[in-house]
């Protein structure tokens, strides 16, 4: 384990992930085992560029899974309500 | 400024109509309604484009006690405070009427004067889309209902509003205090992170019920049936264009 900060900056994005984990849509996909897997996978490097690395990569995972919540949302939204200048049945307007 | 905030069944759940008939399972997923995530996405990116000129943002909510979570979304999102209106677990989901009186007498009770109001255009489980126009008529406010722009002129007190109506957009100018109605177009909300939920809790929201705003809720309207769609029936294939046009004049369509 590496310094303190670090490990409060790993500790706060694992709570992050952990609850944006919660509102995955596909129930079968395990996304806290996943989370906890590759965190336990670099529970013990000691080099600072390493580290940041991994962060890196959490941080990454964080603003997809966003990205693809947000999508998602938005996609059905636009189904539900097509607007005014698009064809209610046309997938692609 | 005042976006409201209601509690809808969440979009990705599927329907169900309850054993009764008298209405859909609400033994469901919650969340904030996702155009009023989008009224509340407004008004956090206004006070970012108009700095102090927005002097505090207050989200409402009318509801049972569980609704206390799409306040803490709204907070956490970008408002300053919030208010519910607390009504028991047991009572019926309040009517567009009721809710726009709710906010009238909310928007009375505050000293310094509301300038806008923004809400969903409707609610993604009722669809009724009916409580930001009857607010507008009890406040006598102009309204600027599927608003997908917004631009706010501080200093004429006024806004310009493009409105999403069929086939285009219409652009209209109206003086302060306005209502507004947000349509999908306006924004992308953004999803409330860790950090900010935690800072939203010591933001304050005030509690009031019905009687303290001397407000009646009680439904006027009886829902006597509830169904859910006739299930589809399969289509069947033909093997020929003869046999088309036979199974089409069987069913009572003839030729224009």
């Amino acid at each position: 384990m590496a310094s303190n900060a670090t490990r409060l900056r790993a500790i706060a994005l694992y709570k992050e992930l952990s609850r944006l984990g919660r509102d995955y849509p596909d129930p079968s996909y395990d996304f806290q085992g996943r989370i906890r897997r590759l965190y336990e996978k670099n529970r013990n490097l000691t080099d600072p560029e390493d580290i940041e690395k991994a962060l890196r990569m959490g941080e990454y995972i964080k603003k997809e899974t966003l990205a693809l919540y947000s999508l998602r949302k938005y996609r059905h939204l636009k189904r539900m309500y097509p607007d005014s200048t698009s064809d209610p049945l046309d997938p692609h307007s | 400024m005042r976006p409201s905030a209601a509690r809808a069944v969440d979009f990705a759940v599927k329907i169900r109509v309850n054993p009764q008939q008298t209405g859909i399972d609400t033994n469901v997923k919650h969340s904030m309604n996702p155009f009023d995530e989008i009224a509340v996405e407004e008004a956090v990116r206004l006070r970012e484009r108009l700095k102090t000129e927005v002097k505090s943002i207050q989200a409402v909510t009318i509801g049972s006690p569980k609704s206390i979570d799409t306040l803490r979304t709204a907070l956490a999102m970008g408002a300053d405070s919030a208010i519910h209106v607390e009504i028991p677990e047991s009572d019926p989901a309040p009517e567009p009427l009721a809710v726009a009186k709710t906010l009238k007498a909310i928007i009375e009770k505050q000293k310094e004067g509301i300038d806008i109001v923004i809400l969903g255009k409707q609610a993604i489980d009722d669809d009724l889309g009916l409580t930001g126009q009857m607010l507008a008529g009890l406040l006598n406010w102009p309204q600027a209902t599927f608003a997908s722009k917004v631009e706010v002129d501080v200093a004429k007190r006024e806004v310009v509003v493009v409105r999403e109506i069929d086939g285009g957009g219409e652009e209209i100018r109206c003086k302060l205090p306005l209502v507004i109605t947000t349509d999908l177009r306006l924004n992308v909300p953004r999803y409330a992170t860790l950090p900010n939920i935690m800072k939203a809790k010591k933001k304050p929201v005030t509690k009031y019920s019905a009687a303290d705003l001397g407000v009646d809720l009680t439904p006027q309207l009886e829902t006597l049936k509830v169904t859910e769609p006739p299930t589809r029936v399969g289509g069947g294939k033909v093997e020929s264009v003869d046999e088309l046009v036979a199974k089409l004049k069987e069913a009572g369509i003839t030729a224009v």
